[in-house]
């Protein structure tokens, strides 16, 4: 079968309905509401439900709602309305409800703007709801990875039987690329653990409370026993002209298109530049990164953001190497000339990050 | 008679799955939620429909309903529940759902999330264990505290001017169209607990035989919370709070057609990569797959309705049917300003690194603030083809082949002068080799999804392009 030209948000879409995603509850927002105006079409048609909810609080309950029957579900939204929806995500995971959310992020804090930004790493990577748990996080970069991630993010989620995150950006969103899409679509699957209202299901019970204090111990344990085997199992990064580099550029989403350009200028004028790019945000490709730093000089981590992401950066190779970083806010987007400038002279590198080291 | 204390079958003999007094239930002598619990549980018994149950319990004094009710149960956030239930009823039509709520819990943080579910007329089933005062967390104000209520959080007693008056749900809900039934009942003598146990059966009924949206508001003792004995406060119950949340029936049934039961759509799965779209076959192998090219940066600027999203596209489609890497964005930020469009559409050899375009090599400006704006970004060597027809004067710009196509005339004469962008289009094949003739009229059909006579009529603008430049 042929590629076909189309948006990354509407490969997104198609991808998590191939998945076997059957219920979208959402609430627009600039710039994620296109995915839920495609939902509204596509997921009735596909045998599955849409409802606009009165808001993301009620979008993310109403997610929680069909991933108890057993669907698997999904909303997308953007900074401000994931912000509301930390409540619903730290219940997710707390009663290990499977589901996908598309972040599609914009500039904030706030009301910020809607401009492309990569401010809600933390809030997605470090979780922003209360309590001790994880969110599964993918970070696509092309329209094909739109698909592909999503896809992968359902699988994982019901793996792990916990809320996977698809961070994404306006322009991932918008652009069109070639995809090709899977050729057969997944069967929904069908959960023992879920509440459907009928005989089989009937003794079960989903919920997130345990009010035994020892209880609760042991079922936080159970989770973070099963986000090490996540931890395993699921990262995944994308190298490019790693083997001889002396710089490793780091960045995902948009801003890693932006370096692969940066990579390809700096090696025509001698610098050997590579470019590490993860594909999931958490677990932290830490392992794969941490080889690089056996062999690179020093790292450059440029987000779209006041610098979430050099954290982890600097953990997964344990400070090793310099770590420099460069950040543009509020919706700019440096070019690859703008960014190998400040490879070439590493003292225009932000340094605002090293205060909240 | 019926034994006072006679076990519904759908009551759990053993309440397993609380810790400690596995015999008891949790609530305090006198309170109202256990006769609730219990009208329940008798209900799903007698309907035979406990296999379908799904309770929900909310948080409160009833957060561990799951206890005691032998049905599915979930447990879900503070004042969610009417949201939980849309997502679990419209997965499972079938399947007897049942929030069950406090009123700080329903009328205070899940105010919202009930209005919209009644609005929406959710067919599920609502009881609404109004005690006029947040029990669980210690007796502070709810939204129903009446007038003057001493509570924790108002030592003083409820005031109007600083928590404003007791929220009447019913009635409230009753403003509402879609609701199907809606009465308020109270706990406190027998007669007024078989009026309840009668509501909580009609509500139930109504959502196995798939009417709609019904609620019971339950005036229900809290002696703890009122700090009073059993006896006094399920007198004050029946007594005292009808005063203000006077008893009876608010909605009972309506003629509206909402749809109900939500059924779905049955899609097979091998039918969705139809559905959605997601197959589509090789139309096409060009001459020019696997030749050699550079990578080409095209940008198309004009005004908003110049179709310079369309020119991109077909661009785009064309390179990719040519199996060449391409990207096609359109205008981001600053650029977006002033009605003006633009896209990027990129056409390489290899993976694109950043789909933006800050050094086109060809422009295409469909007007003058474009050769404005993005004019100087044309790299060294590059292309700018300007629509003469709106930019009179010819730019004077160093380094690069600068062609003028008098796009609007050339359209015109051609009878449509939404057709400027193909004229446009026809001088791009004209002055740059990335994309061949042939891949364009290969690509026209599938991003020009309309019909045959545009599409000819497409063509002839693009010759046109061709034969202004030549
Ligand atoms: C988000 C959130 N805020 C506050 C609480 C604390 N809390 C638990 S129960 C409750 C009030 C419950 O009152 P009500 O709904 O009237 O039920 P009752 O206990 O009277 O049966 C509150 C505020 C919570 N669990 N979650
Ligand atoms: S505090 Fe009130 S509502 Fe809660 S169990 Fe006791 S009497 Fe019942």
């Amino acid at each position: 079968m042929a590629k076909q030209l189309i948006k990354g948000n509407d490969a997104l879409l198609r991808g998590a309905i191939l998945a076997g995603m059957r219920a979208f509850y959402g609430y627009p927002i600039t710039p994620a509401s296109e995915i839920a105006e495609a939902a509204a079409k596509l997921v009735p048609a596909s045998g599955g439900t849409f409802v606009q909810a009165e808001s993301e609080t009620a979008a993310i309950n109403m997610v929680f709602g069909a991933a108890v029957a057993g669907e698997l579900s999904m909303t997308a939204s953007s900074g401000p309305g994931l912000s509301l929806m930390q409540e619903g995500l730290s219940y997710l995971a707390g009663a290990e409800l499977p589901c996908v959310i598309a972040d599609v992020m914009r500039g904030g804090p706030g009301l910020g703007n809607i401009g492309p930004e990569q401010g809600d790493y933390n809030q997605m990577v470090k979780g922003g709801g209360h309590g001790n748990y994880r969110l599964i996080v993918y970070a696509p970069a092309f329209a094909q990875e739109m698909c592909d991630l999503t896809v992968k993010a359902f699988a994982a989620a019901a793996k792990y039987r916990n809320p996977a995150i698809v961070l994404t950006d306006g322009f991932t969103g918008q652009m069109m690329e070639p995809v090709e899409f899977p050729a057969a679509a997944v069967a929904p699957p069908v959960f023992d653990w879920a509440v459907r209202g009928d005989a089989a299901t009937r003794p079960n019970l989903v919920t997130s409370i345990y009010m035994a204090h020892e209880e609760l111990e042991a079922h936080n344990r159970k989770l973070m026993a099963k986000y090490a085997v996540a931890a395993a199992d699921l990262p995944e990064h994308r190298g490019y002209l790693l083997d001889d580099a002396e710089v490793c550029l780091v960045g995902y989403g948009i801003v890693a298109r932006v370096l692969r350009s940066v990579v390809d200028a700096a090696r025509r004028e001698g610098i050997r530049a590579g470019l590490f790019r993860p594909l999931t945000l958490w677990p932290y490709p830490a392992q794969a990164l941490a080889e690089v730093a056996g062999r690179v000089r020093r790292f450059l981590v440029v987000e779209l953001s006041d610098g979430q992401m050099v954290h982890d950066v600097r953990l997964a190779i344990n400070a090793r190497r310099p770590v420099g970083f460069y950040g543009r806010q509020g919706g700019m987007v440096p070019s690859p000339a703008e960014v190998l400038a400040v490879l070439r002279d590493p003292g225009k590198e932000h340094q605002s990050y090293a205060a909240c080291v | 008679m019926q034994p006072a204390y006679s076990c519904p079958a759908t009551f759990y003999k053993r309440f397993t799955r609380k810790d400690g007094n596995q015999e008891t239930t949790h609530y305090c002598p006198g309170c109202g939620h256990g006769h609730v619990h219990k009208y329940v549980a008798e209900a799903l018994a007698d309907f035979g429909v406990a296999d379908r149950a799904i309770l929900i319990s909310p948080v409160g004094c009833s957060v561990f309903a799951y206890y005691y009710i032998d049905a599915g149960n979930v447990q879900v956030a503070h004042g969610r529940s009417p949201a939980v239930a849309t997502g679990l009823k419209r997965a499972h039509p079938d399947a007897v759902v049942i929030g069950y709520q406090g009123d700080g819990d329903l009328a205070a943080i899940g105010g919202n999330e009930i209005i919209q579910a009644a609005n929406r007329g959710e067919n599920y089933t609502v009881f609404f264990i109004n005690n006029a005062i947040y029990g669980m967390t210690g007796g502070q104000l709810a939204p129903t505290t009446l007038m003057d209520m001493k509570t924790s959080t108002t030592p003083a007693g409820r005031s109007a001017g600083n928590e404003g008056f007791p929220i009447k749900v019913c009635e409230l809900l009753g403003a509402l169209t879609a609701p199907y039934y809606l009465e308020r009942v109270a706990i406190g003598t027998p007669a007024h607990n078989r009026k309840t146990r009668a509501a909580v059966r009609k509500a139930l009924q109504n959502q196995i035989d798939n009417k709609g949206f019904s609620l019971v508001e339950v005036l229900s003792p809290c002696p703890t919370g009122w700090k009073m004995k059993p006896v006094d406060a399920a007198k004050w119950a029946v007594e005292t709070m009808p005063k203000v949340f006077p008893l009876g029936v608010i909605r009972d049934g309506h003629d509206l057609d909402l749809g109900h039961p939500r059924r779905r759509r049955q899609v097979a799965l091998g039918e969705l990569p139809k559905v959605l779209g997601t197959q589509v076959p090789d139309v096409c192998a060009l001459a020019e797959c696997g030749t050699p090219i550079a990578e080409a940066r095209f940008k198309i600027s004009g005004l908003g309705g110049q179709g310079v999203l369309l020119l991109g596209q077909i661009l785009a489609q064309a390179g990719m049917l040519a199996q060449r890497q391409v990207t096609w964005m359109p205008s981001y930020g600053p650029e977006m300003r002033g009605g003006t469009a633009s896209c990027n559409v990129i056409v390489a050899p290899e993976e694109i690194g950043s789909p933006l375009i800050t050094e086109p090599t060809v422009l295409v400006a469909m007007n003058g603030p474009s050769v404005e704006r993005f004019g100087k970004d044309v790299v060294a060597g590059g292309t700018l083809l300007y629509n003469a027809s709106m930019v009179p004067e010819r730019p004077s710009l160093p380094g690069i082949r600068i062609v003028g196509v008098a796009a609007n005339e050339i359209a015109d004469s051609l009878g449509d002068p939404r057709v400027q962008n193909m004229v446009m289009l026809g001088a791009v094949l004209a002055c740059d080799a990335t994309v061949s003739k042939d891949a364009v009229w290969a690509a026209l059909p599938q991003v020009v999804k309309s019909k045959p006579e545009l599409i000819a009529l497409n063509k002839r603008a693009i010759d046109a392009g061709i034969a202004a430049v030549k």
